[in-house]
């Protein structure tokens, strides 16, 4: 007990405070028309810096290195490669799928950003860096990065 | 011995209820990309940056790592800070003394807020903000100027007609400024019939809620004066907190800014503030706080302000050009909004507000930045040192 300050007889007492909030987040124009191309056209769509050059998908308005405005669409086959990956076994509300399920960062043909998505139609245990993949689509698209449901090993 | 600083660009965004065509980096980058502009830098000149939002406000947290990247920014040094409704406050005052070390030769400030993502969560605000003994009750800013402008009009006379007038003016001087938000061409029959919220505050005399942003960059003054003409000089700055609402034992009506503006015209010898600052950009969050404030500020004496509506003496081109940009009633970009002042008052001294320039030489501009429920940040600026 800190000195001078009075005894607690029984418990202390500690108030409770709920804080549940809904919040929303635009995608913008550069966002929307990825997202719109993945839900119309089974398309994943990159965005190439007018200065480096560089591919970068997802795409995003200004180029992280040369804050130039970006507005060149590159067209990807959606094939790439498996960069680094983790097995989820336990379970939280926000999660996307029921565990165990992998998480992968894949290297995209032709961009030079990784992009992060679920792995599926694979045997969990025998997950390698570098294996090749490809997107899955859900039948029901609606403007969603999960409208790709998972990348799975390419033949 | 610190180094003498000055604001060398500014630059904001139209603010809107919605911006549904950016994301949040997007709309910052868009504010950046005026402010760059507006000094004749690239971001590659700038050396530190400091930025934030009221992020409770946004649902966000550490938007700094998706942020910085849009900008270009990766690999400077930066810092991001909040602190309600003075963020933007907070954050100059940060840009202001990471300048004034000599440390750093361009820092850049960006500040933003983008409340059409928000859905309500700022409701709880005024509880979230406080501790146990007053978050039980929580008051927003709406019921916390409710009981504020009753108490003023029960200490000094003003009616609900005085304040419909004080909003009036504020829509008036929005008018002039295409990066204000509501932009209404309201009259007083319009303010008093308006929807009554708590009263005496109607639902026009609350600050909207807002998508937009804001940015500043400041140099030490050897690069200043290297990087534009009309470098902006920071004379001073001063920040003021003060306890939770309910708990506040002293006058109902006051806030911190008498005693920040009494510490900073002290520091600068400013005797009489109406005749020897020009332009004020004095964060108001509510249309009847304006009448406390042009009072605190030391404007006129206590509890008469409303007097000078009723004499018609305030406006851009009037005796008192009290928030020309039409203030925080036409365009509130929480974390922004200390920053859209400060813009704001830059622009007054520069001389390059446009239709909503103050006639007449500018020599000396105050801004302000409010939050909670009494603190206070001033900004004090200065076209020759």
């Amino acid at each position: 007990m800190a000195e001078n300050l009075p005894e607690i007889s029984s418990e202390p007492i500690v108030a409770g405070v709920t804080a549940h909030s809904n919040f929303l987040v635009s995608t913008g124009a550069t966002g929307t028309k990825f997202l719109s191309e993945l839900r119309d056209n089974k398309k994943i769509m990159g965005i190439k810096c007018p200065k480096c050059s560089k591919v970068y998908v997802p795409p995003r308005t200004h180029c992280p290195t040369c804050f130039a405005r970006m507005s060149e669409w590159v067209e990807l086959s959606g094939k790439g490669s498996l960069s680094s990956y983790t097995v989820v076994r336990y379970k939280e509300p926000y999660m996307p799928k029921e565990p165990p399920y992998a998480y992968g960062v894949i290297q995209m043909d032709g961009a030079d950003t990784g992009m992060a998505h679920i792995l599926g139609e694979v045997d969990l245990d025998k997950i390698k860096v570098g294996m090749r993949l490809e997107p899955v689509f859900k039948e029901q698209r609606e403007g969603s990065i999960l409208d790709i449901d998972y990348f799975k090993p390419s033949s | 011995m610190a180094e003498r600083i000055a604001i060398v660009g500014v630059g904001q965004t139209h603010h809107k209820s919605k911006r549904p065509d950016v994301t949040t980096a997007e709309m910052i980058a868009e504010s950046v990309e005026r402010c760059l502009e507006d000094a004749g830098l690239q971001m590659k000149d700038v050396d530190h940056l400091v930025g934030g939002s009221f992020e409770v406000a946004d649902g966000y947290h550490c938007p700094d790592k998706w942020i910085i990247p849009e900008l270009g920014a990766v690999g400077k040094a930066g810092l991001e800070l909040q602190n309600v409704g003075t963020t933007g406050g907070v954050l100059a005052v940060a840009s202001f003394n990471i300048a004034a070390t000599g440390l750093f030769d361009t820092v850049l400030c960006y500040s933003w807020q983008k409340m059409d993502e928000a859905a309500g969560a700022f409701g709880r605000g005024g509880g979230g903000a406080n501790e146990y003994w007053t978050g039980q009750f929580p008051m927003s800013p709406i019921t916390n100027f409710a009981r504020r402008t009753y108490a003023y009009m029960d200490r000094s006379g003003c009616t609900e007609e005085h304040i419909a007038m004080v909003r009036v003016k504020q829509d008036q001087c929005a008018l002039k400024n295409p990066y204000a938000q509501l932009r209404l061409g309201l009259t007083v029959e319009q303010v008093m019939s308006d929807v009554l919220l708590a009263w005496p505050i109607r639902r026009l005399h609350m600050c909207p809620t807002t998508a937009g942003a804001a940015a500043f960059i400041v140099c030490p003054e050897e690069r200043a004066k290297k990087v534009t003409d009309k470098p902006v000089w920071v004379e001073d700055w001063f920040t003021c907190h003060q306890g939770g609402a309910l708990t506040m034992a002293e006058d109902p009506t006051s806030s911190t800014l008498r005693h920040a503006c009494e510490v900073v015209y002290k520091r600068q010898n400013i005797k009489n503030p109406v005749k020897e600052i020009q332009a004020w950009e004095v964060y108001e969050p509510a249309s009847p706080a304006e009448l406390r404030w042009m009072e605190e500020v030391g404007i006129c004496e206590d509890y008469t302000a409303w007097k000078l509506f009723e004499q018609d003496k305030v406006g851009i081109d009037k005796e008192v050009p009290f928030n020309p940009s039409g203030g925080v009633t036409a365009t509130n970009p929480i974390g922004a909004t200390p920053v859209v002042r400060l813009v704001e008052a830059a622009l007054q001294v520069r001389g390059d507000a446009g239709e909503h320039q103050i006639p007449g030489k500018i020599e000396r501009a105050l801004a302000t930045g409010y939050g909670g429920q009494g603190e206070n940040v001033i900004m004090l600026l200065r076209k020759t040192l």
